[in-house]
Formats: structure tokens, sequence, C-alpha cells
């Protein structure tokens, strides 16, 4: 009973609360491997950021608890730093870390990946939840109550109706 | 308190009202009497949406209206959007190199010249 916004690609986006976002798509390849990808600072640094920068594992203890650091290099040299705690680590299936970016400190999310496989096809969404403190007593009444979620599906038609305007 | 449109929709009781009044204007009392909860709180609600933006309270005559100003909403829209467009970024980017080492993995390493026998 989430909201969906429909968009032109004709991907998935998921409003789940006003903190939350959801985005999911299909991967043709197992999840073993996509999992790996994104534990593996070999692999990571492969397809972490835009194309344009230069990424650099600073840190990265895999393990519930363990530190992660990236750092993204520019072609003049600026650098631009990410960092945050692995939270839940269940290969193959679920991975969730903290991601803040060191240009605004502060403003933490927790990203949770989820990997389902179908015959060879992984679905990958990604849960973003924002959580800065000076945000916490709005998502405290957020449609995580029971009976809550229906308004949210509403309130995408209200936001497709605002887009069109 | 903050208020701002994303206070304005944490409140499922307060997406409920917009929900409501979004097509047309009603009478503050009419709204009030949709809800099991007390008035006082429905109010409470109002205030808060039209503190946030979202609600303009107009008196007519006897009757106080609201009305919806859902412009504001674009801010969520605008919210999401930034957070679709950094994942769609991050699949297509991890789409390619998957099929770079998919592709890899499939074609054994080929030679790079063939064997001429003279």
């Amino acid at each position: 009973m989430e909201t969906e916004v429909a968009n032109k690609k004709n991907k998935h986006v998921t409003i789940l609360s006003d903190r939350e976002v959801v985005m999911s798509r299909v991967f043709d390849a197992p999840r073993a491997l996509i999992f790996k990808m994104y534990t593996d600072p070999k692999h990571i640094t492969q397809f972490l950021g835009p194309k344009k920068y230069i990424n650099v594992v600073d840190k990265m203890d895999v393990r519930v608890g363990g530190i992660w650091r990236f750092i993204q290099r520019d072609d003049k040299g600026k650098e631009f730093a990410f960092n945050g705690i692995y939270k839940e680590i269940d290969a193959p299936k679920r991975l969730a870390y903290t991601f803040e970016f060191e240009g605004m400190p502060g403003h933490i999310l927790l990203e949770t990946l989820t990997f389902e496989e179908t015959k060879g096809k992984t679905t990958l969404t990604a849960n973003v939840l924002f959580q800065n403190i000076e945000d916490r007593d709005g998502m405290l009444n957020s449609g995580m109550e029971s009976g809550a979620t229906e308004s949210w599906d509403r309130l995408a038609e209200l936001l497709e109706r605002v887009k069109n305007n | 308190m903050r208020r701002d449109v994303f206070q304005a929709i944490a409140d499922p009781t307060r997406r409920e009202i917009l929900n409501m009044i979004a097509h047309k204007s009603l009478n503050v009392n009419s709204v009030a009497g949709n809800f099991l909860v007390s008035r006082t709180a429905i109010y409470k609600h109002m205030k808060i949406l039209s503190e946030c933006g979202l609600v303009v309270i107009k008196q007519q005559g006897r009757e106080r209206y609201c009305e919806a100003r859902l412009k504001k909403l674009s801010q969520v829209s605008n919210w999401v959007e930034q957070y679709r467009q950094v994942w769609e970024a991050r699949f297509d980017s991890l789409d390619e190199y998957l099929k770079q080492v998919t592709a890899k993995r499939k074609r054994p390493a080929k030679r790079k010249f063939k064997k001429i026998k003279v």
C-alpha cells in the first residue's frame, strides 16, 4: 500500500513515509555476484559514483559496526568524501549502512539494500531513510503508524497533480 | 517545531485532511465532522497545515472554510526526485559494470594472434 510515483522512465520509486524513499531495478546477474560487488573494495570502486571521479576506498570494514569511507576525486584533485557504518550484513540478501556526505555533516541517511533473485535475475531494492536529528520529530509520527499508509497512496495523486501543473 | 511541508504531511490525519479538501474547499466544521478524533485535535492539525502553508483558512460570513494550497507539495516531489536521480545513476553504473564483469566470465581469454602455419 505504498505511494508510487510514476516517472517517465517507468522505473520504480516509492514513498514509504515523509522520510523514506524506495527505488528498485532488475539486474541480469545472480544476487551473490551483486552482493559481492557491494562488499568488496576491488569491485565497489568500479561502479560507485559518477564516472568523472576516481573512487578511492579509504576504509571498508565490512562487518556490523564497521566503518566505511570512500573518497571521490575529480581531475582537478578536488575531493568529496563519504562515510558510514555497516548496520546489517546478511549475505547475499540484505545490506544496510549509514551514509553521510562529509560536505554536509549531520545529514545521515540509512540505506538498506535488498537483493531478491528469480531465475538468475536480481531485483535490487534501495530503501533510503532520511534520519537527521532535527527531522526526528517528523519521523516519529510519520507513515509508520498502522493504517497510515493508505493516505500516502492518495498523496501520490496529489503529487502528480502538482507536477503536471 | 518545524513548520515545513514535510512536517505537514508527516501525520496521517493531516494527509487525510489534505485529501479531503484537495478538490474543493470545505467548511472547517464539516472537515472535523469526518474524523473520529475530537474537533480540537482537528483544529490543531489545521493550524499546523496553515502554518506550513498548505492550507488557507478563509472567513466567509459566519463560516470558516479551508482551502488547499498544494503547490508547496512540489517540495516533496523534488525531494523524491533528488534521490531517484542519485539512484538511477548508481543503478546505471552498476548495470554497466555487471555487464563488463559477466562478459569477461562468459568469454575465456582469446588468443591475440592466430597461429599461421608456414
